[in-house]
């Protein structure tokens, strides 16, 4: 691995000025290194972040891919890390005008993390010397714990794909002191929801009225409030005294077991909170980036082509272009290609908001003719996607814009999968055109990890008691029961896990309707063997 | 060449007191550095490195054990770490797999490579009421439109129930979950009487040897070779005329004349191993003993896929009143049948198997029997008589007896009754062993226990 060398790192410079005339974001302040096939072997189990901890299941995957290229050798062109000051990989096999193409492609990335929003708690790191100082504390830990270091990495990382990220936003802009108290907090989020089960209007009344209290009185505002909720609810103190977890511990199962687990908070094992605490912010700080996958490489696709095209320094390479470009972008016959998709969906947009079409006289229109030759000419497209690049996420990206007009337009379907008993064979078909079930295709694609939270309630030193909430989708069960014996040894005790089974209804079903029983179970983990009964 | 360490041995009992008193107090210092660049071996015989002796890369070397840099683990390495988890009482989680890369005309290139899962809770997607696994797709095409195909696996049908016969899953699957349990059963066992037999390449062990050949350096000089190569340079350059007398002075030498040898990575040879699965499919092996039979022949095909992967051959052979071969594991499992039984063909085809195709030349061999101890034959003289005959091949045959409810749970069956006259269990007890137990007793642990039994 080795710096790119100055030559090529001046024609980079010439780019980014290039993207900056265009209105990308592009720091002065950039890393570009060459690397060989194998370098990326070993990093791509570290997500290109070359100072991650060392862990064995890295390892394994390293010897995996090396064994893999020995069969079918690879070149993956490039990629890119989010970290100040961004860093990006270049394969020693690229020839310079295709570094130029990828370097286009990296810096509409780079522009994508440093302006959107979703990606607004990694703006102040420099995420690869943070890794590296995390790195050092697990080293550390290891010459003096040994391989229990690493059995902790593996039962933190079996649940930091439930990380609450989205729940740990909220916070982000909040300055210190305008965080509620603990108690308001309990109050207005747990208390009137959950146990008084009020409204919506119901709670904005109770904030409005703290509120003018807080305008009026700022020092006496709590006293005064719950002095008037005593007079209501005179539960509400002996509640909050019992049942009060700390708004951080409810971010996710994590944040729970590291804060109430009564093996990790024994003297001798506080250091595993160290390395919870490593594998959880590290598993957040890729949480955006896993929910803007096709928007993100719609972007870079769209940057790469527009000035590419346009960069005069590179005439006579258009044709060896186009063919890496279209590999790239393309659309396929069948399945799904997120820079293609995304790449499109910026087109359709920019095309649609030049042509005033997101204004309420088009979106009234139901004329087909009229519909396809509305044009007020505008000329907002740029200012559009500029705007989507900032405040979106795939899901709503997806969820908004996926129009009949998209679908129809890039002539795109949902492929269903069917089996032809008679003949043996799956068969890939057109099951719909419609822009509902393109989007809701899409949409279902889209990372959304299993929502599992603790029962407070049922939870105590003893037992560590979990819900998952059954989104139509059962667990994957031969997982269950190892994931338990990890959570199990971060608790110390018996684990429980509440949730759904879904199986077919054999007697009830037929060859047209398949019937479903869905099945409430208990699995339980103690002295790490796991049973399961029927609730 | 080993770089020589300047070291000075200082005298120091003919210094002043204080200066003794200086040197002493250094070197005490530098023992808590705990740097082993000090020595003190004797009261008066010092040795003290040079102030260049000390550097930088071997001080923070010593200090910290931990190597920085990539420490990658190598395969075994891995595998040790993941049993040393089973001793702690974690599941295992390595396993072996492998690529295969398809060349036409040779044979097929296959590269070992470790892989591993990380359990966490994920969605299931493969049971919903959506039903259908949808994707994208783009292009033309009416609604309904077939545009694709692609080959299924073999579908069977589904259920729970009895019996071998029926079962989930496609025959890939049935191999991947082999692997699987073999793991977890592997420690428990392994094949009796192995010897090292046959030529087959090992696909991951190695030995370090010096066999390749390198000119003008190497680690070691291969005398004969060398003076051959001189002489054969010599006689070129007009140096040596035939029926004179040679002088070594006179040679002329060329550095790249020298022949090294260099340690170099071979393959290791590996004892290669033919398992024979027999099993009983006939009628009154239906239920519990065909059960219990099968999970048998399934643990033990799983450890062998999983300890010996690319060493083990293995045959099946299902009998009931006649044998017959089933050329993969998948349709041993399977079948189901109703007929009379003698076990008496299988036998003979086992030894005419062995024979034709002189197994026993390359291989150990290994036969696993599985049936209820009916047979219509009471004596068993066939039987035995075709056991003598493959029993000086073999390294051991294991027969479970898995006894039917309604016949004979506790009394002898035929087949016991027959082996047990015939002495051979007592004569060859190394290489024959017998085990019996009632069907509805076939529990995962009593199956298990049958098999240490067998290959004790």
């Amino acid at each position: 691995m080795q710096l790119i060398d100055q030559n090529t790192k001046k024609i980079m410079e010439g780019c980014k000025e290039r993207a900056r005339s265009f209105g990308l974001d592009v720091p002065n302040e950039t890393l570009e290194y060459i690397v060989t096939n194998r370098d990326m072997i070993n990093l791509s189990p570290k997500v290109m972040i070359p100072t991650l901890y060392n862990y064995w299941v890295n390892d394994v995957e390293v010897l995996k891919e090396s064994g893999r290229y020995k069969l079918y050798p690879s070149n993956p062109y490039e990629t890119v890390i989010n970290t100040r000051p961004p860093i990006s990989f270049y394969n020693d096999n690229n020839p310079d005008w295709l570094n130029i193409m990828i370097f286009y492609h990296v810096i509409a990335h780079i522009d994508f993390f440093r302006n959107n929003i979703l990606f607004q708690n990694t703006w102040n790191d420099d995420f690869v010397g943070k890794a590296l100082a995390d790195k050092r504390l697990i080293e550390s830990f290891r010459s003096r714990y040994g391989r229990w270091v690493d059995y902790v990495i593996e039962f933190a990382r079996s649940i930091d794909n439930i990380t609450g990220y989205f729940k740990s936003l909220p916070k982000l802009n909040l300055h210190k002191e305008q965080e509620p108290g603990e108690k308001m907090e309990y109050f207005i989020n747990i208390f009137l929801p959950d146990v008084v089960k009020a409204t919506e209007v119901e709670v904005i009344k109770y904030i409005e009225k703290y509120n003018l209290l807080v305008e009026s009185d700022k020092d006496n505002a709590d006293r005064l409030f719950f002095a008037d909720i005593k007079l209501r609810f005179p539960e509400f103190d002996a509640m909050f005294e019992n049942n009060y977890v700390d708004s951080k511990a409810e971010e996710d199962i994590m944040e729970f077991i590291s804060e109430y687990s009564p093996f990790l908070n024994k003297k001798e094992n506080q250091w595993m909170k160290s390395v919870l605490s490593i594998v959880r912010e590290t598993s957040l700080y890729f949480a955006p980036q896993m929910r803007t996958k096709i928007m993100n490489e719609g972007w870079a696709s769209y940057w790469h082509d527009k000035l590419f095209i346009s960069d005069d320094r590179i005439k006579g390479f258009e044709t060896q272009y186009a063919k890496i470009n279209s590999g790239v972008t393309s659309i396929s016959r069948v399945g799904l290609n997120p820079y293609a998709i995304g790449l499109r969906m910026f087109y359709f947009i920019e095309e649609m908001a030049d042509k005033g079409k997101f204004y309420y006289d088009f979106q009234k229109l139901t004329d087909r003719d009229k519909r396809s030759e509305y044009n007020k000419n505008i000329g907002k497209g740029m200012q559009t996607i500029f705007e989507i690049r900032k405040n979106f996420t795939d899901f709503n990206f997806i969820n908004i814009f996926t129009s009949q007009d998209f679908v129809d337009r890039y002539n795109l379907f949902v492929v269903g999968k069917r089996l032809d008993e008679e003949r043996g064979v799956y068969q890939y078909y057109v099951k719909s055109r419609k822009a509902e079930e393109y989007k809701q295709m899409l949409i279902d694609s889209m990372t959304h990890p299993p929502v599992i939270k603790v029962n407070h309630d049922k939870t105590n030193d003893e037992n560590l008691y979990l819900v998952h909430e059954f989104e139509g989708k059962q667990l994957y069960k031969p997982y269950i029961a190892d994931t338990l014996i990890g959570l199990e040894f971060l608790w110390g005790d018996q684990v429980v896990l509440e949730t759904t089974e879904i199986r077919i209804d054999k007697e009830n079903s037929d060859e047209n309707e398949t019937k479903f029983v869905y099945d409430k179970v208990l699995y339980s983990v103690k002295d790490r063997k796991v049973t399961k009964t029927k609730l | 060449m080993k770089k020589k360490t300047t070291k000075q041995n200082i005298d120091i009992s003919k210094l002043s007191q204080s200066s003794q008193d200086l040197i002493n107090k250094e070197i005490s210092f530098s023992k808590t550095l705990s740097h082993r660049s000090v020595n003190t071996k004797k009261k008066n015989d010092l040795i003290v490195n040079g102030l260049y002796e000390i550097n930088d890369r071997d001080l923070f070397i010593s200090l910290n054990k931990e190597d920085f840099k990539v420490n990658l683990f190598t395969i075994e390495e891995l595998l040790a770490k993941d049993k040393q988890r089973e001793e702690d009482g974690f599941p295992r989680r390595i396993r072996l797999g492998k690529y295969i890369k398809p060349i036409k005309g040779s044979q097929e290139k296959i590269v070992v490579v470790p892989t591993t899962t990380e359990p966490k809770f994920y969605h299931d997607d493969s049971i919903t009421e959506d039903g259908e696994e949808n994707t994208g797709g783009s292009g033309d095409g009416e609604e309904g439109e077939v545009i694709g195909e692609q080959q299924a696996e073999p579908q069977e049908g589904e259920g729970e129930g009895q019996g071998a016969g029926q079962g989930e899953g496609s025959d890939h699957d049935l191999i991947e979950d082999a692997f699987d349990l073999g793991k977890v059963i592997t420690k428990k066992f392994e094949l009796p009487n192995l010897k090292p037999k046959g030529k087959k390449l090992s696909t991951n062990k190695y030995v370090y040897d010096l066999t390749d050949i390198n000119r003008g350096f190497g680690q070691y000089l291969d005398k004969k070779a060398t003076i051959k190569r001189i002489i054969e340079t010599n006689i070129m350059l007009d140096k040596l005329t035939p029926g004179n007398e040679i002088s070594p002075q006179d040679l002329i030498i060329n550095p790249q004349d020298q022949i090294f040898r260099i340690l170099s990575k071979e393959k290791d040879f590996e004892a290669q191993a033919t398992v024979f699965f027999v099993r009983d499919y006939s009628g009154s092996m239906m239920g519990e003993p065909t059960e219990a039979i099968v999970m048998q022949h399934l643990f033990i095909y799983s450890w062998l896929m999983y300890q010996y992967q690319n060493q083990v051959n293995v045959r099946f052979i299902l009998h009931d009143s006649d044998a017959k071969e089933v050329p993969d594991f998948y349709t041993y499992y399977k079948s189901n049948v109703a007929g009379g039984t003698n076990v008496f063909p299988a036998y003979e085809l086992v030894a005419d198997i062995i024979e034709k195709e002189q197994l026993y030349r390359d291989n150990n061999i290994y036969i696993f029997h599985g049936t209820d101890g009916d047979d219509w034959d009471e004596d068993g003289e066939k039987a035995i008589s075709a056991v003598r005959r493959f029993l000086p091949y073999i390294s051991r045959m294991g027969i479970t007896v898995a006894k039917n409810s309604w016949g004979s749970e506790d009394r002898d069956t035929t087949v016991e009754k027959y082996f047990e006259s015939s002495g051979l269990l007592k004569e060859k007890h190394d290489l024959i062993r017998m085990d019996g137990f009632a069907a509805s007793q076939g529990t995962e642990d009593r199956i298990i226990e049958g098999i240490k039994k067998l290959t004790s």
